[in-house]
Parts: C-alpha cells; structure tokens; sequence
C-alpha cells in the first residue's frame, strides 16, 4: 500500500492506494496516527482521500477511528473523501459511515474544512 | 455429526414478541395477501413461503442454547440459556419414559447462558444423567449460587438429586464426549468464555459465542483463524455492528458482524451462522443485518463462498 500526504492551508490530506486490510492496516496506522497528531495540534483539519482504495477491513477501520476519537478529543475535523463503491458498502455495513464525516468529494471534504484549504488545494500546480 | 438445532439465540436478556409487534406483522401479512389467492390452506402455505421471515416469523427471544446431532442416543447442547426450556421439553417428549444422558457444553457463567438449568425438567428425572462441561472451575459454584435463597424458591440439590455432575475440559486438549472430538478455546469476555470445536467424521462445527475480538492483536486473529480453520460451520456472536463494537461497546465482550466475515474467511469456513442478536433489535433490524452481511460476503469474496446465516429458535442446520 501507498499513503501520501500533503498539506493545504491548514488541512493535511492522506491518500492511501491500494487495499486496508490486516496486513497493511499498521503501516497506516504508523503513517497517519502522527499526522493526526500535527493536525489536532493546530486544530487544522484531516481529510483521508480514499479515492485509492479499493478495500478495508476490520483492522483498517480501527484505525480510522482511533483518528477520528484523537481529532474529536482535540475539537478537529477528520473526514473521510471520495469512497469507492465496495468501500462505500463498508462504510455502510459496518455503521462507520454514522460515526465518521464522509464527503462525497475530496473537494467537498476541504470545503467543509476551510475556504483556505479549498482554496489552496484549486491552486495547487 | 448430523447437525444443528438453535433453542436460544438472543443475547444478553430473553425477549418476547408484543402484541404491538404481532399487530405490525399480521398488518404487514394482510397487506401482502391483497389480491393474493388465499382460498385454500395451499395458496396461504404458499403466501407465507413467499414472505420474508420478519414477517411472517420471528428470530425469537430466548438465550443461547444450540443443541448438537451427534448421531447418538445421547443429547448434547451448549449453554444453558433460556432455550434450555423449550429443548428439554422437546427431549421429554421425544424420548419419554427412557434414561437419557445430557451433555451440556458451557461457554461462560453469565446469567443469560445459565439461566434455563432450574427448569429443565429432564434434570428433575430419577435416571437421567446431566453432564456439564467446561473449562471454567466455577462452573459448579455458579449453577448452585442462582438457586440459592433469595434468587430461587428450590435448591440445586432439592430438585436435582445428584443427577448432574460436571467434567473439567482443559482448554486446547481434545477431549471425547459421545462420540465427538472437543477441544476448548479461552475467549476474550468478562470473567472470560470458552470456544468450542467438535469434530466427528470429517465434519467440523464451532461455537464461539460472548467472544471479542481486539482487532490489533494478529496474534488473537492468527489464534481464532485456526481455530476455526475448514469448519463445516461457525455459530458466531455477531451482536454489533463493528462501529459499536470498538466504541461505545468496546470491552463489552462481543463481536461484529463484519468481523465474524473476515474471520470465516481467513479460515476457510463453509457456513456462517450470527447469534446472540443484540435484545433490542427487532426482527427486521435482524433481517436487515443478514442482507447486509451477506452483501458484504459477496463483496469481499476472494475464494469459496461462505453461507451466512442469522440464527432463529427452532432454526435446524444440517452438516
């Protein structure tokens, strides 16, 4: 799996590829649960780009919500952007979609966040 | 082993159908005979064959008791919940007048899983024998204790006369009991729980009910995936939806429906069947979560379909 992270205005997105699953579920744990800890640090934002995933398990939507219970505690948006449709069914199935801020759009997610983010990310090269 | 019978499939606390909730049923019936042919008893057999069973039956209200065909003349069931009424009723009936033996595999003390042993009338039976297993060492002192003043008018020994007795199983050793291979697995649960895996020629069924699952921990998984491995079928807590049951529920000692998925399918399981159905869901909430799982099977299928099944008391698989 691949995550990328990059910043716009005070919002941090996070673009995981690839499958969620018990194998690679700690590699995004060790990569997002920092970039948390900067976001709820500066009461930004987080939004995850799912745009590049096509499965999560169990263990990947644990950590999600370990993400979401920090940025909560810390008064910070977390939301999750662009589901693929199995992952969309996950969501659904598994109730994260009541307890996460799903965005249809990564667009829409930075809208939510800031002006200043959306408006970063259109002006982004 | 020929199969499966469930007498209690409700979690936590035993519930009954209402009149309200009997009123919304026959409602729902009514309005899908509208234009139907009902005139004879076949046309309204073949109606009620082509409702859903949330409406034209229900998921039942007592706690966990599966009863176990071993092939045998003896009875074998796990838990002794409130379905150990009805089944020993049935037993009675079944076999009246006859010595019979029972062995009851228990997978923890809670309440819900003891509470049908002061009524089960074969128990009160001069020459039948109640075998009770486990691999908690209380067991014994947990089934007198909710029979003792003030709980309970009648004492353990009043009404049972020394027919019950109890064998300790040693947790990840086989053991045989009429006829089938047990073997114990400690669970995570308050006050811990006990899965059970019975095997017998060439078919494999497991019980593991009250059982959570931390899902960080892939040695617990790796643990539960072999034991479960190539099981003919899983009777499975699934109480919660997986976002409960690592929040607000964590630590409640039960599991998801998404998790008993992703285990079947690390391990290879035929048939899945969900039990110990959160007290507050009603039939179409339960109705509503098997659809969901099955889905869910169907999208993150990477190798032979596994069955999945919501339990109901009176639901029989076979193996």
């Amino acid at each position: 799996m691949q995550i990328t992270a990059q910043s716009f205005a005070d919002t941090i997105v996070v673009s995981p590829m690839g499958r969620i699953d018990h194998r690679s579920a700690a590699e995004l744990e060790a990569t997002l649960l920092p970039l948390v800890g900067q976001a709820a640090e500066r009461r930004g934002a987080l939004v995850l780009d799912f745009s590049g995933v096509d499965y999560i398990s169990s263990v990947g939507l644990r950590v999600l919500m370990i993400a979401a219970r920090q940025m909560r505690g810390a008064q910070a948006l977390l939301s999750v952007a662009a589901l693929q449709s199995v992952v969309a069914e996950i969501f659904t199935i598994s109730r994260f979609d009541k307890v996460l801020t799903v965005n249809a759009t990564l667009e829409d997610a930075l809208a939510q966040a800031s002006d200043a983010a959306l408006t970063a990310y259109r002006a982004r090269p | 082993m020929k199969g499966v019978r469930f007498w209690g499939t409700r979690g936590s606390l035993p519930v009954a159908l209402t009149a309200a909730g009997l009123t919304d049923k026959l409602r729902g019936v009514l309005r899908a005979a509208r234009g139907q042919a009902i005139a004879t008893d076949a046309d309204i057999e073949q109606l009620l064959a082509s409702l859903p069973f949330a409406l034209a039956g229900t998921y039942g209200g007592h706690s966990s008791c599966v009863q176990i065909d071993a092939g045998g003349p003896d009875y074998l069931v796990c838990d002794m919940g409130s379905g150990l009424r009805p089944f020993g009723q049935a037993a009675m009936a079944q076999r009246a007048g006859q010595p019979q033996t029972f062995h009851i595999f228990m997978s923890h003390l809670h309440w819900d899983h003891i509470m049908g042993l002061p009524f089960f009338v074969p128990a009160f039976i001069p020459g039948n024998r109640v075998i009770v297993y486990g691999s908690h060492r209380e067991i014994e002192e947990a089934l007198r204790r909710q029979q003792e003043p003030p709980s309970f008018p009648v004492g353990f020994d009043t009404i049972f006369e020394g027919r019950i007795e109890f064998r300790h199983l040693e947790p990840g050793v086989p053991h045989q009991v009429a006829g089938l291979t047990v073997t114990t697995m400690l669970q995570r649960h308050t006050g811990d729980s006990y899965g059970y895996r019975f095997e017998s020629q060439g078919k494999v069924l497991v019980y593991s009910t009250d059982s959570e699952h931390p899902l960080a921990d892939p040695a617990h998984t790796e643990r539960f995936v072999q034991f479960f491995r190539d099981a003919d079928l899983v009777i499975f807590d699934a109480m919660y939806s997986l976002a409960d049951a690592i929040s607000v529920k964590a630590d409640w000692g039960h599991s998801s429906n998404v998790v008993a998925v992703e285990l079947c399918q690390l391990a290879n399981v035929r048939h899945l069947c969900m039990t110990h159905h959160e007290p507050v869901f009603g039939d179409a909430a339960i109705e509503a979560m098997l659809a969901e799982t099955r889905r869910l099977e169907e999208i993150t299928r990477t190798a032979a379909p596994l069955r999945v099944s919501a339990a109901y008391d009176g639901l029989d698989i076979g193996l």
